[in-house]
């Protein structure tokens, strides 16, 4: 499975690798359309982020984990968690600063609603950033535990 | 509780409510085929199942945001992560002997009562003076066009309003996150510690618990060390 070309005639999943190879891309830009449209449709960055993360458990699940663990690094897995975290409650902690109270984004521009804006924005970012990273560490924490299961083995 | 009176009375049934049937009869379909079903992978997949008509029922009932999260994370990413968890376990969960059902039962009888004498409590569905269409949810609605100017109330609830619960819940979810990791990590330094207790020098091979431990890694991944 891990020279392409060699496998390609005996490959079972061909089908398959095609097809979300197309897919991946789509399912990314469209968690990227969900958080950024979480405004005016529905969505946000809860949801936003579960499909983002979604679209990498299936690279995962298709193309085997050592190839989603070079396209999202393990690394990158800690600083993700906690910089959402971070982001969520910096947002606070600066409309704190601005002389407002935890989390009252009204101070965070001159003009209340704008400020609003920035930090339901700045809120909804730190919700993706910590979701995706959650999620996709919890698959990887699972599924690094078992050798790949066979085509039989189901 | 008027879900009933609508149907006894036909003139008041919308085709909506219908479909709100329907989907919630499959629910309950779906559900005890869960309970009867042997096999992990059957019952995971029922799982999924579930959530994707609830998520069906959701958007039936207008709250498309309740019902895009349904799918993503319940039809979607635990079903996955069901799977995965699944396949450090048996494939077929082990039939458990009758008698030691009955305190179970009694349990779920009993919560069931205590559900069902709470009904007759609940506001009557889509009534306008229920605790939910009053008070403060009123507010949000009337205030959210002026005060925070977008159109979506619930992401303005959500993120404005509530911002105090919803970095709760970004918080629960990094606690999970940083629970599963101090539980299962992420493999990434098995079989490359070092310590060093009273000068001497212990590693995976050195220390005296070594080999106790099953090595349950593939080939492919011990032949890796940078995993």
């Amino acid at each position: 499975m891990s020279d392409p070309t060699q496998t390609f005639g005996r490959d079972p999943h061909v089908l398959l690798r095609v097809i979300a190879k197309f897919l991946i891309p789509l399912i990314a830009l469209f968690a990227f359309y969900v958080q950024f449209h979480g405004d005016y449709g529905p969505g946000g960055g809860f949801q936003a982020g579960v499909i983002l993360a979604a679209s990498v458990i299936l690279y995962a699940l298709v193309f085997g984990l050592k190839a989603a663990k070079r396209a999202f690094p393990p690394s990158l897995i800690r600083y993700g968690m906690t910089l959402g975290v971070l982001l969520y409650g910096g947002t606070g902690v600066l409309s704190w600063f601005m002389g407002g109270e935890f989390l009252n984004y009204s101070v965070l521009a001159h003009d209340a609603s704008h400020g609003q804006h920035y930090g339901i924005l700045a809120v909804e970012l730190g919700v993706l950033t910590t979701v995706t990273t959650v999620m996709i560490a919890i698959f990887y924490a699972f599924g690094s535990r078992q050798p790949e299961t066979s085509d039989e083995d189901w | 509780m008027s879900l009933f009176a609508a149907v006894a009375e036909p003139a008041f049934v919308v085709p909506t409510m219908l479909l709100d049937i329907s989907f919630l009869a499959l629910l309950v379909v779906v559900a005890f085929a869960i309970v009867r079903m042997r096999s992990l992978f059957g019952i995971v997949m029922l799982q999924g199942v579930y959530s994707l008509v609830s998520a069906c029922w959701f958007v039936s009932l207008d709250a498309v945001d309740v019902a895009f999260t349904e799918a993503a994370v319940g039809a979607g990413v635990s079903t996955v992560l069901m799977l995965s968890a699944m396949l450090l376990a048996d494939r077929k969960s082990t039939p458990v002997p009758m008698r030691r059902q009955v305190g179970a039962l009694a349990v779920v009888v009993l919560a069931g009562m205590a559900m069902l004498y709470a009904v007759g409590d609940m506001s009557a569905y889509g009534d306008v003076h229920s605790a939910a269409n009053s008070y403060v949810g009123m507010d949000y609605i009337a205030k959210t066009a002026e005060e925070i100017k977008i159109p979506n109330v619930v992401t303005a609830v959500l993120a404005s309003y509530r911002g105090y619960d919803t970095f709760g819940e970004t918080v629960v979810i990094f606690s999970a996150g940083l629970g599963v990791l101090l539980l299962l990590g992420l493999n990434g330094n098995s079989g490359r510690w070092v310590a060093r207790p009273n000068g001497q020098m212990l590693n995976d091979h050195a220390a005296p618990s070594a080999g106790l431990a099953t090595d349950n890694r593939s080939e492919e991944q011990r032949a890796e060390p940078d995993q």
